[in-house]
């Protein structure tokens, strides 16, 4: 496989993970790598567990069985102490961008700094307008968050997650809920970030456009395995029948448009 | 039978599994503590917002309990003759009882039910989550500052809330109801012991401060990060605090008072 780089280029590597929730398997013996220094992505329907692969790599949740390794350490046997010094190095735009209602967009984006650093306050002022210049939106630092549209709020985020320069960012479900000027900014960004900060990027999403167009490596997730893997070209080209379904959304293939229901005749006829 | 019995197990079973988190939950908040104290800041911020918010509610009920308390008194006192005591009966209720038991009800409603729609809301934005994924401890950072403001301020406006009332009761009696000035004040002076009285009443209200503060962040905390879940847990806390401040009530004052 074109992922075959020594442990060492990992930043993240999954082995076995095993994960459920009641009584409902989400992931079963997966295990994938995350190149340093390339945008890798995630995707799959709504409702394979994107989002809780991303919170099992930040250790907010802990795996039934596997093991998680970033940046060389095993996440779920570190100490709390352990755990909030590698976070450090993580940062994490949620789908909602997760701002502090309370603060504007300043004192959202000097928020890590503050807590982590004791940096004067002229510092951290240059800091943050250099973050938010990065993401274009310097001229907006006294609005509050209730002010910003949905995607302002995400560029905001990602200055905020860039904020205490990480190694790695993870991004939720970044295109969700877009109009397509905003998609093409966010598109832009991570992409442009990447490459500037030398960042690894790490995407959950289900846009198969946008994604396709910059990640470097994708792994399709489905009922709880990886069902395919690769560049956005050989993805392409897969010859699962399901990937190509997914790659190209249509609305019936191996995934049936139906929920499973008994038959249609015998449902209407039937009395009760 | 059978369903009823594994109802009331799982009932059981979930509540001592809730006392077990908030148990988790309060140890947490206690040991966050430590970390406010050189941040005043965040202290303050949130006296403000519990404390200080909740003053007009607090004079206003005060008044009206004391003028009240003042015309129920003295129609009865009045039957033996005894209306110079009018100041010793309202002082004595309101710094004894209805001092800290009322206004903890009135914080419960005001400072409380807003804590947990606060801290609710934040879980279901995922800003306590993604607090944490920036490495700060959302219990240290956001629930210990606004539960050290709760346990603070709720003595300090059960205090306010009967002098507030004693004034009230003033007004009534001496003002409206011609209760001799000097007898009023004296007797109450006479009467009313530093000890006994306004210390167990101050103690009680740190007891309640304690306990609302700890029942409403909880619930926040706990809370199903929906919309109908932060508007039960909102309503659970009410509920939950003022069950709380009446059976401690009736705890503390046997404890001071009954020679049970």
């Amino acid at each position: 496989m074109a992922n075959s780089a020594s442990p060492e280029d990992n930043i993240v590597s999954i082995s076995n993970l095993s994960f459920s929730r009641g009584p409902r398997k989400i992931f079963d013996a997966v295990s994938l790598e995350i190149q340093r220094g390339k945008v890798t992505a995630i995707m799959g329907p709504s409702g394979t567990g994107k989002t809780t692969l991303l919170k099992l790599i930040g250790g907010q949740l802990a795996p039934d069985r596997g093991q998680i390794h970033v940046d060389g350490q095993n996440v779920h046997r570190l100490k709390t102490r352990e755990l909030y010094e590698l976070r450090k190095r993580m940062g994490m735009l949620f789908q909602s961008g997760a701002l502090l209602t309370d603060m504007s967009v300043y004192d959202n984006v000097a928020f890590p700094m503050r807590e982590h650093t004791h940096l004067p306050e002229s510092m951290i002022r240059t800091l943050v307008l250099m973050k938010l210049h990065a993401v274009g939106l310097r001229g907006a630092r006294h609005l509050m968050p209730n002010e910003l549209s949905g995607g302002m709020a995400r560029r905001v985020a990602l200055a905020r997650a860039i904020a205490l320069d990480p190694l790695m960012i993870m991004y939720d479900e970044p295109f969700t809920g877009q109009d397509p000027i905003s998609k093409g900014a966010l598109v832009h960004l991570i992409k442009s970030l990447n490459t500037t900060l030398g960042l690894t990027s790490i995407i959950v999403s289900h846009d198969v456009q946008e994604t396709a167009a910059i990640a470097d490596y994708i792994y399709v997730l489905s009922g709880g395995k990886i069902i395919g893997q690769g560049t956005p070209q050989e993805l392409q080209q897969s010859d699962s029948e399901w990937v190509q379904q997914f790659m190209h959304g249509d609305a019936d293939g191996p995934v049936h448009f139906h929920y499973s229901a008994p038959d249609y005749l015998d449902d209407l006829l039937a009395s009760k | 039978m059978f369903q009823f019995l594994q109802n009331l197990g799982k009932t059981t079973r979930s509540s001592f599994a809730k006392l077990g988190r908030a148990s988790f939950f309060l140890s947490h908040t206690l040991t966050g503590i430590s970390d406010v104290v050189p941040r005043p800041n965040l202290l303050i911020k949130q006296v403000y917002s519990v404390g200080v918010l909740s003053f007009l509610i607090i004079t206003i009920s005060g008044l009206f309990v004391g003028m009240v308390l003042g015309l129920q008194g003295f129609n009865i006192l009045s039957d033996f003759g005894a209306e110079e005591s009018l100041g010793v009966m309202v002082a004595a209720s309101l710094v004894r009882e209805l001092g800290p038991v009322v206004s903890a009800l009135l914080f419960a409603g005001r400072a409380g039910s807003a804590l947990t729609a606060e801290i609710g809301l934040m879980k279901a934005t995922e800003q306590l989550s993604g607090m944490e994924m920036m490495a700060v401890d959302p219990i240290k950072r956001i629930i210990s500052p606004r539960f050290l403001a709760g346990f603070l301020s709720m003595p300090l406006l059960a205090a306010l809330f009967s002098a507030i009332g004693i004034m009230g009761g003033h007004v009534v009696g001496v003002g409206m109801l011609g209760v001799d000035d000097g007898a009023f004040w004296a007797q109450m002076q006479a009467s009313i012991d530093f000890q006994e009285d306004i210390m167990n009443g101050i103690l009680k209200s740190v007891v309640f401060g304690f306990v609302v503060s700890w029942i409403a962040l909880f619930e926040g905390y706990d809370a199903i990060p929906t919309s109908e879940g932060v508007s039960r847990a909102t309503t659970r806390t009410v509920v939950n605090s003022a069950f709380s401040v009446l059976a401690l009530d009736f705890i503390l004052t046997a404890l001071m008072f009954g020679d049970i």
